[in-house]
């Protein structure tokens, strides 16, 4: 008997294009009501394992069962009972905002009648009721994107995936779309979402997996893969380039756990970063710029990788 | 949210004429803003067609005799051949860039399939568009025609489902070819200028298929319009028998079923990738 409450179970899902391996036997759960986050560079293989959730892509190898159903068989009864907020909007930008929500609905064979009562809550939920006649087209991209988000909620589903929800959005977009994904995680929505920007993980996720070439490099809470897998503090070091070489070799000497030196700077992974520094200006050398921050979801995947998030 | 206890407020997978009618109001609801536009070229089309070349240059053919048409005026012998080369180009029109659009910059067709909907289901919709405007125009043009004079028999009425057939023969093939392009849509221009002019001019509308070359003639034969603008001429023009009726009929429907199942396959294979 399959535990109701896991969602989403998959088991060496694989996704081959022709020669080239997107998703490389991963296995994952979904639980009831928690936030789950795939984080990795772009092409790491977190579109291609949405698409298989969202039913839209037939795995090559492997096991998936979502709502306990196959998505290859199942495909329409599954994507019923899901949301999808894509990459792109893929909304009509010529037809009003509320018109979206209408045509939307529709396609899930919801009454007219309820998809109005929904569409008033939705356009309130995403701040977009003084927007409702307005074509989509002038919209901002912030709204777009909050449009998008209701239109993932007409059919009122258990589970609402996002691929890259705030890309292309400035700061600001991004945290009334953070804000909105948060209240929904409060009321239960069970979300996966997709992202490289190791802040949204961080803010958003109960629990993720660390996606690099197809592979899980890891899975943990922030918090737990911040434990596992880097130290308290980082000590960012920034010399003058002609130095920046040399410097590097020194700062060796100096006690901390690990080295990652940035073509720009030097980052030492310390329990403490101010006694850190005091040992580096002990070897005699004076960086330009000296920063001691806390750990994030970066180091982790810098740790497991060797590669920055946004190298890709 | 709050789960709604409306009646009937849970999302329904249903049967397949269900399903398309939902991608169908797609369609629907894109076109009341711009039918305007297309119901004007929709009337305009077979007046200026009629009014040239039926009306004026059918009094200079009907002054040399009209014995290789049958006795019969031009604008008699050409108007039910219009009606049908006309559906093939509504059905270009309404198949090669809405659907290309739709798949390519709106995403539009991606929205769509990432809810209970197929992608059969989003092709079947798009085909009850069609079907809908081709019928449209295919009424519309019978009127113009009967307004002309140019209808003999009251057979004709049977002409605009044939023209609407004659269409989803184009309709159906080049829906299915335009959702497979990734890049953009030259190949459509080549469709345009080496496919649906040859055949505009030379299945039979103008004059009769048996004035071309013997050789040449098979060819014509074998197109699609040809078949559309034979059945739809003998209709109006009364002079339809059985056997020939059923070899059009079962030669465009054979043609619209192949299509189909191809065309299935290629929105499939483009929407779940």
């Amino acid at each position: 008997m399959p535990d109701p409450e896991i969602l989403i179970k998959a088991s060496g899902l694989t996704k081959r294009f022709g020669e080239f391996t997107a998703v490389d036997g991963i296995d994952f759960e979904l639980r009831r009501g928690e936030a789950f986050g795939f984080l990795g560079p772009n092409g790491a293989g977190k579109s291609s394992t949405m698409r298989m959730i969202g039913c839209v892509s037939p795995p090559s190898g492997g096991e998936l069962r979502i709502l306990g159903m196959d998505p290859v068989r199942q495909g329409p009864a599954i994507r019923a009972r899901l949301g999808v907020v894509p990459q792109e909007d893929a909304l009509d930008v010529e037809l009003s905002v509320r018109e979206n929500l209408l045509i939307y609905g529709r396609y899930f064979g919801l009454p007219r009648s309820v998809i109005a009562e929904r569409t008033a809550r939705l356009l309130d939920f995403v701040q977009l009721t003084d927007r409702a006649g307005s074509q989509v087209e002038p919209l901002s991209g912030g709204m777009k994107r909050r449009l998008t988000i209701a239109r993932s909620l007409i059919n009122e589903p258990e589970i609402l995936l996002l691929d890259e929800p705030t890309t292309g959005l400035d700061p600001q977009a991004r945290h009334v779309v953070w804000d909105r994904l948060f209240r929904l995680k409060q009321q239960g929505v069970t979300l996966v979402l997709t992202t490289h920007y190791m802040d949204e993980a961080e803010q958003l996720c109960d629990r993720l997996v660390v996606m690099d070439s197809g592979k899980i490099a890891a899975e943990g809470s922030p918090r737990e893969l911040i434990e596992t897998y880097s130290t308290p503090e980082v000590l960012e070091l920034r010399f003058d380039i002609a130095e920046h070489d040399q410097a590097a070799e020194k700062v060796a000497d100096a006690p901390s756990e690990r080295i990652e030196v940035l073509a720009d700077r030097i980052l030492l992974y310390v329990p403490d970063g101010d006694a850190a520094l005091a040992a580096v200006r002990g070897l005699g050398l004076e960086p330009l710029t000296s920063l001691v921050r806390r750990s994030t979801l970066e180091d982790v995947f810098l740790r497991l990788t060797g590669r920055r998030l946004e190298d890709g | 949210m709050t789960a709604s206890v409306l009646p009937g407020a849970r999302p329904t997978v249903g049967g397949s004429w269900d399903m398309a009618v939902r991608a169908f109001r797609w369609w629907l609801v894109n076109y009341r803003r711009t039918w305007r536009g297309t119901a004007f070229s929709s009337v305009l089309n077979p007046v200026l067609y009629l009014g040239a070349m039926g009306v004026g240059l059918g009094s200079l053919v009907d002054k040399h005799g009209t014995a290789s048409l049958g006795g019969i005026s031009y604008l008699a012998f050409l108007a039910p051949g219009l009606m049908a080369a006309a559906a093939m180009q509504t059905a270009v029109g309404e198949s090669a860039y809405p659907v290309f659009t739709a798949v390519k910059w709106q995403h539009t067709y991606q929205a769509a399939a990432s809810t209970p909907l197929r992608p059969a289901d989003i092709y079947h919709g798009h085909l009850l568009f069609t079907t809908m405007r081709l019928a449209m125009n295919a009424a519309v043009f019978l009127g113009i025609m009967a307004a002309f004079g140019a209808v003999s028999s009251p057979w004709a009425l049977a002409a605009v489902p044939v023209a609407v057939l004659t269409g989803l023969a184009f309709a159906v093939p080049i829906d299915g070819f335009a959702v497979t392009r990734k890049k953009n849509g030259q190949s459509f221009d080549l469709i345009f200028r080496f496919g649906m002019i040859p055949l505009f001019l030379f299945s039979g509308t103008f004059f009769p298929v048996t004035q071309l070359p013997a050789w040449i003639r098979p060819l014509a034969y074998i197109t699609p319009l040809w078949h559309g603008v034979a059945l739809c001429r003998s209709l109006s023009l009364g002079t339809a028998d059985l056997a020939g009726a059923i070899g059009h009929l079962a030669y465009l429907t054979g043609l619209v079923l192949i299509a189909l199942l191809l065309g299935q396959r290629a929105y499939r294979w483009r929407l779940y990738v």
